[in-house]
């Protein structure tokens, strides 16, 4: 598999040499300039993943605790349900977010943006999650009350140590998931939200190669480094 | 005792958020479609748009070549990601080098690779420079159109490769669990490896593989980033022609837009149900020598 990974560009590269025509890193000191809007795209980026991932996180876990530890009518209908986000296009709700959002002023802002990348981030956490429960016998829990632990007790030297894996797995996607959203801050962002896809297209498209590999290793590095953390904790069973 | 009121209230604030969020947007994404779009100064229900779409031969376009280019990039994925993982198992055991490998190309976003593939495979990527350097080609447009082009070629390929690696890892999961002992037990029996692949590991291994596949292929049918980035305006992929008309300055366009839109939901919607349906029945083929 050819590890295109590990391609440095970010030079002023003319067909047909092989090789640059000249090394250069004016693409790096523009990229970092404070002209360019990299920086605020870099920074807004990281923002809105980060609250995403708080968020989703947050909300998953007690939800993902419920579906894997109990047993009610409809739960498999339930989780159909909640992964639905995910396998179904992100074009049309988006589209209908879109409309929504009008109304209530939430478009063209970072907030609006945040609530549109959790739609698919939401179902990924509460999945990895839920395994992450479904590894943990419920009664561990049950067993350190009747030692006399109070319930937040329980929770941070049992549960919590337990399933960190699965959280930082759930964080780091849900990472992931919202670094990576183009069409969905595109549409619900307008012009005015400019996340590091948005502008990182926007140079692919109609300018400077050099600069827009510079920009793709910008983009790509923290992505790697989000996934490689969580990469040892990962079992692809279904 | 744990109580009924502690559950749901563990689960009101996701149920809730997806409801407003997704249900809402495809909500009113369907009434938009419908008719209800004030904007454009329509209030009454009409399939108008729809059958617009209908009769819309771009769109028929897109549609064909979405089908068809998700359907060849996921079962060339399946395949060759079956494939990969048969090839890895039995160093997969002793080594984690394999699953390393294969989960680099899935921590790159899929922008990324969009580009990274250009740069690579591009009329101007190295590629093609090093075949200049080799004498085969002299100039950038001899280099074979992967990109930009009206077969697709660079979007499979660059799905195939980046869907692969998740198709093997979810199967070299599933042949880990399972082991050896079926197919040991089988070839004892005189089994060829044929047989013993048809009728052992291939029902065992089946059923993580198509749904694997199955998912694979709704992303691919709704996707937007890469044919945006490698094709071409005709025929666009639906994902890259919706978008193109929800954000055109002609507001009549949006209605429609948006009932592509909501098409392509069903459309995913259906692929999926049909394919749990098939797999179901591929999947009762169970070896028989249990």
């Amino acid at each position: 598999m050819a590890l295109l990974a590990a391609y440095s560009f970010a030079r002023n590269w003319y067909w047909p040499s092989l090789l640059p025509f000249s090394w250069d890193l004016y693409a790096w000191q523009y990229v970092f300039s404070e002209e360019s809007e990299v920086l605020d795209a870099l920074s807004a980026s990281f923002q809105i993943a980060v609250a995403v991932t708080v968020i989703a996180v947050a909300i998953s876990l007690p939800a993902a605790r419920v579906l894997a530890w109990r047993r009610f009518p409809g739960k498999r209908q339930l989780l159909f349900v909640l992964l639905l986000p995910v396998l179904s296009p992100p074009l049309a709700a988006t589209m209908g977010l879109h409309g929504m959002f009008l109304r209530i002023g939430l478009t063209g802002t970072a907030a609006g943006v945040i609530l549109a990348h959790l739609i698919p981030a939401v179902p990924y956490a509460i999945l990895m999650l839920t395994g992450s429960f479904t590894r943990l016998d419920p009664d561990l829990e049950a067993q350190a009350r009747t030692l006399g632990a109070t319930r937040w007790h329980v929770m941070r030297h049992v549960t919590l140590p337990a399933i960190a894996p699965g959280v930082a797995v759930a964080a780091s996607f849900a990472f992931l998931i919202s670094w990576s959203q183009y069409l969905t801050t595109l549409l619900i962002g307008g012009g005015e939200t400019r996340t590091l896809p948005i502008i990182l297209v926007s140079f692919q498209s109609g300018g400077d190669p050099a600069i827009a590999a510079a920009l793709c290793l910008v983009f790509l590095i923290p992505a790697v480094i989000a996934f490689g953390s969580v990469a040892r904790f990962l079992d692809y069973g279904t | 005792m744990p109580r009924v009121s502690g559950a749901v209230l563990s689960l009101l604030p996701v149920l809730l958020l997806l409801a407003i969020l997704f249900g809402g947007g495809m909500g009113i994404a369907i009434m938009q479609s419908v008719g209800y779009f004030p904007p454009a100064g329509e209030n009454s229900f009409t399939l108008a748009h729809y059958k617009e779409l209908i009769a819309d031969t771009e769109l028929r376009a897109s549609l064909v070549v979405t089908l068809l280019w998700a359907s060849l990039a996921s079962a060339l994925s399946m395949i060759l990601g079956l494939a990969l993982a048969l090839a890895l198992r039995r160093i997969a055991a002793t080594s984690r080098l394999p699953g390393l490998l294969l989960q680099a190309p899935l921590a790159i976003p899929h922008l990324a690779i969009a580009i990274l593939a250009l740069n690579f495979l591009g009329q101007s990527g190295l590629v093609s420079r090093i075949a200049y350097a080799a004498g085969l080609i002299s100039e950038p447009a001899a280099f074979p159109e992967f990109f930009h082009d009206s077969y697709g070629l660079g979007i499979v390929l660059t799905y195939t490769y980046k869907e692969t690696p998740f198709v093997a890892l979810v199967a070299l999961a599933m042949l880990r669990r399972i082991g050896n002992d079926y197919e040991s037990l089988a070839a004892t029996l005189g089994a060829s490896p044929w047989q013993r692949f048809r009728h052992v590991t291939l029902p065992l291994v089946a059923p993580p593989l198509v749904s694997a596949t199955l998912i694979v292929f709704a992303f691919l049918f709704g996707a937007f980033e890469v044919p945006f980035l490698l094709g071409r305006t005709y025929p666009a992929m639906l994902g890259v022609l919706a978008q193109r008309r929800f954000m055109s300055s002609n507001l009549m366009d949006r209605p429609e837009a948006i009932a592509t839109g909501v098409l392509m939901a069903l459309i995913a919607a259906t692929a999926v149900y049909l394919y749990l349906r098939l797999s179901s029945r591929f999947v009762g083929e169970r070896p028989t020598l249990f």
